[in-house]
């Protein structure tokens, strides 16, 4: 049995003021040197804000996705609608969002890997609203053994190439790290 | 390389649709800091006296501070600049918002603009991109609505738009510019927007702004950071609560009236009403405020939430923060839930929240007067509100008595005559103040009110308590942690200064305590306003995060130019007496530096006297207020001095001795 920390930043979006502080110190942490700028468009949280219909939510930067969704997504909360993709965090061919602003390669955030560690990632720490919440907690994970999911794959593999290819497939595989 | 300015304006002659990315002299950051260090220098090199504030040789600029989009929490101010059709003289009106950091982030520090556009048109800037845009379609159209249709037409939600409603289109000499929840509002500038025929300014920046000495600056913001909490979580005890805490005035958190209910005057600006706040009214007033306001909400990178939206029933939602709340209300002495409805109204028109009230209520004093007739106000309703919806509309559109209102109060009573000047009361150089009728003269007010430049009390007040203190323990605890004060002079005057006795006014603080601590506060406004750094978070609320000890530290690590607190006490030296020199060639004399005459009930004209003497001689001024000659030389303004020499402004009569002369004659 291993043991895993899952990290959480947790949004109060009632709570959030729309400052964009959280932009501007995400996009200066991960400048290289480090705070050497300032560029919220970099940042890999953004604020989907709009007062005027008080709107104000943080988004996080996640996995990029290589094809655009088939269908999209438009939530209706309390009367207020949000924008088309309002709360997706996929980096993706539609939109401009989670995209460095020069090479447009995709953001991710990274909960401010640090070294030494930051305490709490850099806009929770900035977020003096506190609607950004920072909690780590620890799950225990059994992973000495394969998931079925897993061993289906692969007798599936084993099925189709004969197990001395898949063997040697993976062995080439593993060398080539 | 250049760190926290971008080291390039836009020049921009309307005119001609000509647009130029200009780089800019780090020299000039040097000696003015930025915002509004550099537009005065700006405005002084290119806007001779003599030019009208509509003329197309006038200039208005924006300009971002020289903090703005660096991670320096609540630098988030633009800094407007130009003549005032309303006083004439040098006009910088200031907003928070989102629009200087994102001008930053386009790569520009001001747009300056110049000539008038043929139509009315707005301004596009796009990182290197920038258009001047046909706006018929935007005409008439309200301030913040025209925010909203920009940013959908350009298909950019977060592009930041600077824009006039009808006032400024219509040259209303208080016309504001709003942007987000804040607004130009002061002199009028939005007026010189209108003149133009520039209906808004769109800006959406993704470029890298750079800082010179990144990890000192973060050691800093963080020191700031925690002490902002500190502060918030520690209001000063034993003072009135609205200005206990950091921020502008927290008007839309604090229900509790009492105090501008019952202290500020009603009407224009002429009775208090002693027990208005009853606990009906409170609790009436409350529930105006929860059922109207959405959420409150913060300027760029700013912890504070000093702003919030609202929506008034049947109404779309507007921002507002700080004192408009009450001022409609009680110019028109009404409710809130009319004082919060009519200014959504006022804030899509565009005009100034403390002028246009007041010019309203002088108008219907003007009726009640007999002074105007019930054939100037055609078909105004009969009920108090309505007759203030109606003045609204009139004034916006320059229609009849409108047309005549639209100018403020004190060029309104001139074209009307009869008398109505005596009505026009409440003006520092034609320009209309806080509704404040006080008992005794305060010598630090009365310096405050006198000679600042931008004539607006709040903008020049702040690190110093408005009242003493109490006890003794209440003042030993107040100092006891004061490390924002630069002077142990300035403690001691806290420590002992009293309601009765030895150590009251009007005698006390003594004419020099008063200069040097009325010089203290308005430096730090001065900071501020060169920067683009909130008054709330530093020159207005009292021991601030940000003050004379950490800011040149703050300066120095995002800009790179090296300095301690005594280069940063010149070099807003040098910028506030460069302020004053294009007033000053503007004809502001000794005599313009007055309050408003029925301000304090109880006056000492041989005490007022000596103030300005002392003041104006610990300024380095003359006993007119012009800078002297060698003191402008001290500070390396040598080509002021220059000018003035050839004016014959040094040599001229004083404007107290002409003002005395004419006094005989009558």
């Amino acid at each position: 049995m291993g043991k895993r920390i899952i990290k959480t930043i947790k949004i109060d979006a009632n709570k959030c003021n729309g400052c964009r502080a959280c932009e501007v110190i995400c996009a200066a942490f991960h400048a290289t040197p480090k705070y050497s700028s300032v560029n919220p468009a970099r940042s890999r949280i953004q604020m989907m804000r709009d007062p005027m219909r008080d709107i104000y939510v943080p988004v996080y930067a996640g996995e990029l996705a290589k094809a655009e969704c088939m269908g999209r997504n438009v939530y209706i909360m309390d009367g207020r609608e949000y924008d088309e993709c309002g709360f997706c965090r996929q980096p993706c061919p539609s939109r401009d969002l989670f995209k460095e602003p020069d090479s447009k390669l995709p953001l991710k955030c990274d909960m401010c890997e640090d070294d030494p560690p930051q305490k709490e990632p850099l806009c929770v720490q900035w977020c003096l609203a506190d609607a950004l919440i920072y909690e780590e907690r620890e799950v225990e994970e059994d992973d000495t053994v394969p998931s079925n999911d897993m061993e289906m794959s692969i007798k599936a593999l084993v099925d189709t190439y004969g197990l001395d290819n898949v063997v040697a497939t993976m062995a080439r595989m593993s060398e080539k790290g | 390389m250049r760190y926290a300015e971008t080291g390039y304006n836009l020049e921009i002659d309307l005119t001609r649709g000509n647009i130029e990315k200009v780089e800019t002299d780090p020299r000039d950051t040097e000696l003015y800091l930025g915002g509004l260090g550099t537009n005065a220098k700006i405005i002084w090199d290119r806007v001779p006296p003599e030019t009208d504030a509509f003329a197309p040789e006038n200039v208005l600029i924006f300009s971002a501070g020289l903090l703005c989009g660096t991670p320096a929490t609540s630098a988030n101010r633009t800094i407007v600049t130009s003549i005032s059709p309303q006083t004439k003289l040098f006009q910088y009106s200031m907003m928070g918002g989102f629009w200087a950091p994102e001008l930053k982030l386009a790569g520009y520090d001001k747009v300056i603009m110049r000539g008038k556009a043929p139509n009315l048109v707005y301004i596009w800037i796009n990182n290197d991109k920038v258009e001047i845009r046909d706006a018929s379609h935007l005409q008439g159209k309200g301030a913040v609505e025209t925010q909203e249709l920009i940013k959908k037409e350009l298909n950019e939600p977060k592009a930041q738009v600077s824009a006039i409603g009808l006032a400024g289109e219509n040259r209303v000499f208080f016309a504001s510019i709003e942007q987000a929840r804040s607004s130009c509002s002061r002199g009028g500038l939005g007026a010189v927007m209108g003149s133009k025929n520039v209906k808004a300014i769109a800006v959406r920046g993704t470029k890298d702004l750079y800082l010179a000495k990144p990890v000192e600056l973060m050691g800093l913001m963080n020191e700031v950071l925690e002490y902002t909490k500190w502060r918030n979580d520690n209001p000063i005890p034993n003072y009135m609560p609205i200005l206990a805490g950091l921020g502008s005035p927290q008007e839309m958190k604090h229900d509790d009236e009492k105090w501008h209910t019952e202290s500020f005057s009603w009407g224009n600006s002429r009775a208090r009403r002693r027990g208005f706040w009853t606990k009906e009214i409170a609790e009436d007033w409350k529930e105006t405020m929860a059922t109207m306001q959405n959420r409150t909400i913060s300027c760029f990178n700013c912890p504070n939430n000093c702003g919030a939206t609202l929506t008034p029933p049947g109404k779309p939602t507007y921002m507002m923060k700080c004192f408009t709340k009450l001022t409609y209300t009680m110019a028109a002495y009404s409710d809130l839930a009319f004082g919060l409805s009519i200014a959504q109204m006022a804030t899509e028109y565009g005009i100034d929240g403390y002028s246009g009230p007041q010019v309203m209520a002088f108008a219907l004093e003007l009726l009640e007067a007999g002074i105007l007739t019930q054939a100037d106000f055609p078909g105004m309703p009969e009920d108090n509100d309505g007759k203030f919806y109606w003045l609204l509309d009139k004034i916006v559109r320059r229609e009849g008595i409108g047309d005549i209102l639209a100018d403020g109060t004190y060029w309104a009573a001139e074209r009307i005559g009869k008398g109505a000047d005596a009505f026009a009361h409440n003006n520092i150089r034609k320009h209309e103040q806080l509704p404040l009728k006080l008992g005794t003269m305060d010598p630090i007010y009365y310096l405050l009110y006198c000679c600042n430049e931008k004539a607006t009390v709040t903008q020049i007040e702040g690190n110093f308590p408005q009242a003493p203190f109490a006890t003794q323990e209440e003042k030993d605890a107040f100092v006891s942690d004061w490390f924002q004060c630069p002077s142990g002079r300035i403690k001691e005057v806290v420590q002992k200064w009293s309601f009765k006795g030895e150590f009251a006014g009007p005698y006390y603080p003594t004419p020099e305590m008063c200069s040097e601590i009325v010089d203290w506060q308005e430096r730090m406004h001065y900071v501020d306003d060169c920067v683009g750094m909130c008054a709330g978070m530093s020159s207005f609320p009292l021991k601030p995060p940000y003050h004379l000890f950490n800011y040149p530290k703050i300066i120095s690590a995002a800009s790179g130019i090296e300095m301690d607190t005594d280069d940063l006490v010149k070099t807003t030296t040098r910028v506030r007496n460069l302020v004053r020199a294009n007033n000053i060639i503007r004809g502001l004399r000794r005599v313009d530096e007055a309050p408003p005459e029925d301000h304090w009930n109880k006056r000492f004209p041989e005490l007022e006297k000596e103030l300005l003497d002392t003041y104006y001689k610990y300024k380095g001024w003359n006993n007119d207020g012009v800078p002297t000659k060698e003191f402008l030389h001290e500070l390396g303004l040598d080509y002021v001095a220059e000018e003035f020499e050839k004016r014959g402004i040094y040599s001229e009569t004083p404007s107290y001795e002409l003002a005395a002369q004419k006094e005989k004659e009558v």
